[in-house]
């Protein structure tokens, strides 16, 4: 990835109201009229510079975002140089999260590369004393067609910044694309093969010292008393100081083993003793009595949500009628980068942060209501993540590293442990579906989902009354999202089970919960209905976007094929992120369990950037869901994390990685996500593949797939 | 503290650390090559993968002391000499990385697999690799770059047979 600083200033086309970046305000008058987030700067010596405000976690946005620009504005992508954006106001929307960044950004950057387009024409055409009609943007220049002169972008730039941004320009028609919705490799592939990209970890800044941190094992214990005596003799540790995890929604204690290098800020965090006052925690945090709850709270009625039908009146005097209950388990995101944070909060009260974030601007926000500083005093430094998931769009680690610099006045570093990671949180809630559902006539005429769990949006954003529905469950399977309709009655439903355990987002968020449920218990109910379990999800869908997915599906995994005796296929279709994804699993007996034979997925993400893209994310998006179905789950017992590295806490090897194959439907829709609607469908479509195969029927995550009893 | 005499990447490297330090860190924090990365400690997930006399190792669980002055150490920054450059190139042709951050292991350890075995089989590759963790879920990439490499490395080498 190039990156370049913004010097030499021409033609800039942008968001409203940047005014203070003494080094932009040059351009700021004729910026001030577009009202468009992310913005472009066309310089002198036609470079242009392209202000990313999605970070890069591996989803592409280093490619994705400045493809829109590049193909508007008719340059190759290797013309537009990225600078990641540190989350100031002026930029908008900064957090690489719900699958955003092309959804998002689709329309506003391509139409700021459409308004210079349109600029830099118009000042070429003045030059030549031509019409503009006569001049095109090609390759960086514009050109009058008939004579073949031109001018580059550069020598444009000054001139065209003098004039009004069009409102409306003229977006390329999208039988046109050059780059949008064609393979294009990845321009920052070449310096993550060769060891030169640059994540959060691999951050120095001079004079800077390193910090491991204690954690409290129950997460919210308070510090009893320290013994440093041992620390302190190793070699290397400078200090050792109080310090505090700052989490959304409460602040627990911790201490900091201050060190010249990390290595030994590490032993010293070992060598540290630390008692700790857990009151009781022992048992608000603790998975058993938690999911014990959950089942409890599926014998009552829950808050609706949205209810079509008089569901209760129907289900109790309908004739064909089953429930059951799905589960799904706590899980750690355990990105491969661990999280860390370099902070340095100088004597002026400034602030300069790197950091592998998934969004400058919740972290400014963070940070400025931390240390209480204004945005202007703080200067983030995005740099590349190894791996997020949602975990790196949670701060703690970043307040660390801000409370720890700001007590010592100078750079800090900090690193946690893996096993900070895995037992610390936070992490996916472990969610219960209470289903239940009946058919009539050899139909899925009504359907239930009783979403039960800790919230999200409540414990995060401390928001969710007690008669609230948790509002995020529009997203994920309301009947306007997923589509499915029920004849005779339909209802979802939410129980807030609470818990002391730290939750947040995770790669689909509720979607990789309830997926579960909604996917496996269609494939109950079909089978209630003596249906196939395709034709059945095709009769309650009549929307031609899941149709059509469906009927591909069909076509790829060769739906239809007869199978020999213990083998089956498994089909789920999910919405999420703006996205329909559906895959099939074929699974087949081995010994006491099953081996995955093949994963076929298919995605409807309508307008896309990069098909290759898609499909990677796809691929990400299978491994990332098998493994939230048959690898390791988080769980707490008395307080304490049962799993603490990768040992206890597995996800996929490549030996377990089955055959897969990815298939995109074209259907020219607006631009829906792709970072996560590939997963939701996974565990579903491989929990009724098992039961085709077998006869059993599996309801809990995780499971062990080697032994299906 | 005591002084240290390494080979690492060819180039002679004196460090003045602590005789447990893992190598890991030697490499990233005394020797500022940053391309080897930290992920578990405990030599469970292979993004510290680096070679010591051509053998992958996980420098995670090496101490500095172990290593020996003659000893080659070769990390991600040092494996582009020579035909190793083949098995960087066909990652960029299968587009592997998501995030890459595990993409340096990925490759120290599929270099030492191409040269103990230059056509390995699936089963090699799962054998071989499946020390390497990928959250982001590249397997299905890397199985097929080391492929491509496999490949490529053959077509390289008969040119030059040829010659």
């Amino acid at each position: 990835m190039k990156a370049a600083g913004f010097t030499s200033l021409g033609l800039a086309v942008g968001i409203s109201g940047f005014t203070k970046d003494a080094s932009l305000k040059k351009i700021a008058p004729a910026v001030l009229k577009l009202e468009i987030n992310p913005f472009i700067i066309i310089d002198t010596t036609s470079n242009i510079t392209l202000v990313n405000p999605r970070p890069d976690m591996g989803q592409g946005s280093t490619q994705a975002v400045p493809s829109l620009l590049a193909e508007e504005l008719e340059v190759s992508l290797e013309k537009v140089l990225i600078v990641q954006s540190d989350g100031m106001g002026k930029y908008g929307s900064q957090t690489s999260g719900g699958s955003s960044s092309v959804r998002e950004l689709w329309m506003p950057i391509r139409k700021a590369g459409a308004a210079a387009r349109e600029m830099l024409t118009t000042t070429a055409a003045k030059r030549w004393n031509l019409p503009a009609s006569e001049c095109i943007a090609e390759d960086g220049k514009i050109w009058h067609k008939a004579s073949g002169k031109s001018l580059s972008y550069g020598e444009l730039a000054d001139d065209a910044s003098k004039l009004e941004i069009p409102k409306e320009p003229k977006l390329k028609d999208p039988k046109d694309f050059k780059i949008i919705g064609k393979y294009n490799k990845r321009l920052d592939v070449p310096e993550r093969v060769t060891g030169k990209a640059v994540y959060g970890l691999d951050v120095d800044v001079p004079g800077m010292v390193y910090a491991a941190i204690v954690h409290s094992p129950m997460i919210h214990g308070k510090i009893a008393s320290i013994d440093d005596s041992e620390t302190k003799k190793v070699k290397g540790v400078l200090q050792v100081i109080k310090t505090e995890r700052t989490m959304p929604h409460r602040t627990s204690d911790a201490v900091a083993v201050v060190a010249t290098n990390w290595w030994a800020a590490l032993k010293g965090k070992r060598a540290l003793k630390v008692n700790w006052d857990n009151g009781n925690y022992a048992k608000t945090v603790d998975t058993a009595s938690y999911f014990a709850a959950t089942y409890e709270a599926a014998k009552k009625e829950g808050v609706n949500f949205e209810e079509k039908g008089d569901f209760t009146v129907k289900y109790a005097n309908a004739k064909d009628k089953i429930e059951s209950h799905y589960e799904t388990p706590f899980l750690a995101h355990a990105p491969i980068e661990p999280e860390n944070a370099v902070v340095h909060v100088k004597e002026d009260g400034s602030v300069e942060i790197w950091a592998p974030i998934q969004g400058p601007d919740w972290a400014l926000r963070d940070v400025c209501g931390y240390l209480k500083v204004k945005p202007e005093q703080v200067k983030i430094n995005v740099t590349l993540l190894g791996g997020a998931f949602g975990r790196k769009a949670y701060h703690d680690f970043l307040l660390e590293a801000c409370h720890i610099s700001r007590e010592l006045k100078k750079p800090v570093k900090v690193i946690w442990t893996r096993e900070d990671d895995i037992t610390q949180g936070p992490y996916r809630p472990g969610m219960l579906s209470h289903m239940q559902g009946f058919v009539e006539e050899g139909k899925i005429t009504g359907f239930h989902h009783h979403a039960i769990g800790e919230s999200i949006v409540g414990q995060v954003f401390k928001g969710l009354k007690e008669d609230e529905a948790d509002p995020w469950l529009s997203e994920e399977i309301s009947t306007g999202n997923n589509k499915y309709q029920f004849a005779t009655a339909s209802k979802v439903s939410w129980t807030n089970v609470k818990t002391d355990i730290p939750v947040v987002w995770w790669r689909s968020v509720y979607a990789s919960n309830f997926g579960w449920g909604q996917e496996c218990f269609v494939d109950e109910l079909a089978h209630l209905a003596k249906k196939d379990p395709l034709k059945a999800r095709l009769e309650i869908l009549p929307d031609e976007r899941f149709k059509k997915v469906l009927e591909t599906l069909a076509e790829k995994a060769n739906w239809d094929e007869k199978l020999p005796a213990g083998s089956g296929k498994g089909i789920a279709v999910f919405k999420s992120f703006g996205s329909i994804s559906a895959c099939c699993i074929t699974v087949s007996k081995k010994d006491t369990g099953v081996k995955i034979d093949k994963v076929v997925s298919v995605i409807d993400c309508g307008y896309y950037v990069n098909p290759d893209n898609v499909k990677a994310q796809t691929e990400g998006n299978i491994v990332m869901g098998i493994t939230a179905a048959i690898k390791d789950g988080i769980t707490f017992t008395n307080g304490i994390c049962d799993q603490s590295n990768y040992h206890q806490f597995n996800v996929m090897r490549i030996n377990e990685a089955p055959p897969m194959e990815i298939h995109i439907v074209d259907s020219g829709a607006v631009p829906g996500g792709v970072g996560e609607p590939g997963l939701p469908p996974i565990a579903p479509a491989l929990g009724n593949a098992i039961f085709a195969a077998t006869g059993k029927r599996l309801r809990k995550l995780p499971f062990d797939i080697n032994n299906i009893a | 503290m005591a002084v240290y005499n390494l080979s690492l990447n060819g180039k002679k490297v004196k460090v003045d650390v602590e005789p447990d330090m893992p190598l890991l860190w030697v490499i990233r924090d005394f020797a500022d090559l940053k391309g080897t990365k930290f992920g578990c400690g405990m030599a469970l997930c292979g993004a510290c993968t680096i070679h010591l006399n051509g053998q992958p190792a996980r420098s995670c669980q090496t101490p500095v002391s172990s290593v020996g002055k003659n000893d080659k150490i070769t990390t991600i920054e040092g494996i582009g000499e020579s035909k190793m450059s083949i098995i960087q190139n066909a990652w960029i042709e299968e587009q592997v990385p998501q995030c890459g951050y595990c993409q340096s292991g990925q490759i120290m350890s599929a270099a030492a697999l191409l040269k103990s075995n230059p056509s390995p089989t699936d089963a090699d590759i799962d054998a071989a690799m499946s020390g390497n963790l990928c959250r982001c879920g590249t397997y299905d990439r890397i199985r097929k770059a080391i492929h491509r490499a496999s490949e490529q490395m053959k077509v390289t080498e008969k040119g030059i047979g040829q010659r």
